[in-house]
């Protein structure tokens, strides 16, 4: 932790995505193209699911990812109000967006496979229900960092937000499973009965690691664009100042 | 404790000066109530069926309508900079304000979803039913609805903002509120339903106090 607090410096921030950010880039198109040329040539067909287990690929690790940014904004959020990190701030201002997003691919992948495979776009199932409030969480998280005409306080609204709601999300799950076996008693067989053949979880996995090299590599960005943005924000104030 | 009882019977002082703001809420949870029928149709045994659904989801949109002002009006008037300098905690203070609310929109709002109940057919058993898990779980609502009030003042479009943060939040109270009626009507106890609601009560009268007063601080700053 001592070695990444010096990096709560925006400034010397800057300087090491500056130096990190075209590798990471590059390791990200190479690793992606890798993973997708797997997913979709590579990898066999599923003998039930037939070519729609493809999507699974982008799908699983946008879940996985989805949930890590979540958490990633409670502990930035803790840091924020804990030690009042500035960068803590603008990287959740980040962040946000970037796993809102994989939310909704999440989601959207899901009811695309869920067509072919459960005969409707959407179904209550306990999963969707619980991803598609996690993505609300993350809604409300955008719209309140950026609600206010002073951004500091948006953004200590929002890191509250972010604990309280990384508190509440086992107990939204569990609610949710819950209420999803009152309502409808299994009548889905699910994929992750049988265990999963290596010539699936390969590409799964390699595809979960580049998608949180994307990860990673669109939150350090929108960091520096963060910090720019801060800036020349402040430098305009200065200015009007000046003038007056 | 002086202070909390003080602040409590100042806010519903207030309220009882102007009980008109209290009647539009309860105006609205019935209105909203009543629609469902027009809506839906007027087949009796679809409204037992969705009657505890759409009871406990009007009566949730309805304790947000009165939300947006339970900090806003201490803002603008100054009180709410008193109470941040004042030698009591302002966790105390913040419950103080979730209990004036829950007894001016969550009390009467449990009293009165019973004798909404009646008109969408539910028999006695789950009236009873449908009072206590509302009187069990709206103290919950006016928790979280009183921590997503405290993290919009002051910004803008609060009021829609309010709902966006607080209603996921709501989700687990909504679900175990009214699937006791349905359990019920699958000849089951409520119990289990009726401890959980009051262990979601709990567990949001031990946080959000907390998280309610530092967002009234930075509010502050």
């Amino acid at each position: 932790m001592a070695d990444l607090h010096f990096l709560a410096n925006p400034a010397r921030f800057r300087r090491f995505s500056q130096r990190v950010l075209p590798g990471l880039g590059f390791a990200t198109v190479l690793m992606l193209g890798v993973g997708l040329y797997m997913a979709f040539f590579v990898a066999p067909e599923d003998y039930q699911q037939g070519q729609t287990v493809r999507i699974m690929f982008l799908h699983v690790p946008s879940a996985w990812l989805s949930m890590g940014g979540y958490a990633l904004l409670a502990a930035l959020g803790a840091s924020l109000l804990v030690w009042r990190h500035p960068l803590a701030a603008l990287m959740a201002r980040a962040a946000a967006p970037v796993g809102a997003c994989f939310a909704a691919v999440c989601l959207l992948t899901g009811s695309l496979w869920g067509r072919p495979m459960w005969g409707a776009y959407w179904v209550w199932d306990a999963r969707l229900t619980s991803m598609l409030l996690l993505f609300f969480l993350y809604l409300g998280h955008i719209a309140l960092s950026r609600a206010y005409d002073d951004s500091g306080r948006g953004d200590r609204a929002a890191a509250i937000l972010a604990l309280v709601g990384v508190i509440n999300l086992p107990i939204i799950k569990f609610s949710v499973d819950w209420w999803n076996t009152l309502h409808q008693p299994a009548s889905i067989t699910r994929l992750d009965a049988p265990a999963i053949h290596n010539s699936i979880l390969v590409p799964l996995l390699w595809m979960a690691v580049s998608l949180l090299f994307l990860f990673v590599f669109l939150v350090l960005l929108r960091t520096e664009t963060e910090i720019d943005r801060r800036r020349l924000e402040v430098a305009d104030m200065q200015g009007e100042g000046g003038r007056a | 404790m002086n202070g909390f009882t003080a602040l409590l019977m100042r806010d519903l002082r207030l309220v009882w000066r102007r009980p008109g703001d209290v009647g539009v809420v309860l105006a609205f949870f019935v209105v909203a109530t009543v629609l469902f029928p027009l809506g839906i149709g007027p087949e009796a045994n679809v409204l037992a069926r969705i009657a505890a659904g759409v009871l406990w989801c009007a009566a949730l949109f309805a304790a947000l309508l009165s939300l947006e002002r339970l900090f806003a009006s201490d803002h603008e008037d100054g009180t709410l900079d008193l109470l941040l300098l004042a030698p009591w905690p302002l966790e105390l203070a913040a419950l103080a304000k979730c209990a004036a609310h829950w007894i001016v929109t969550g009390l009467p709002l449990s009293l009165l979803a019973p004798f909404l109940g009646i008109a969408f057919g539910l028999d006695g058993q789950s009236l009873l039913a449908l009072g206590v898990t509302l009187l069990v779980g709206t103290p919950t609502l006016s928790l979280i609805g009183g921590l997503a009030a405290a993290l919009t003042l002051g910004a803008r479009r609060s009021g829609a903002l309010l709902a966006l943060l607080a209603l996921p939040l709501c989700v687990p109270t909504l679900i175990f509120g009214a699937g006791a009626i349905e359990t019920l009507a699958a000849g089951e106890g409520i119990v289990t339903h009726v401890a959980i609601l009051a262990a979601l009560a709990l567990v949001a009268l031990a946080t959000t106090p907390w998280a309610i007063a530092a967002a009234l601080r930075q509010a502050g700053e």
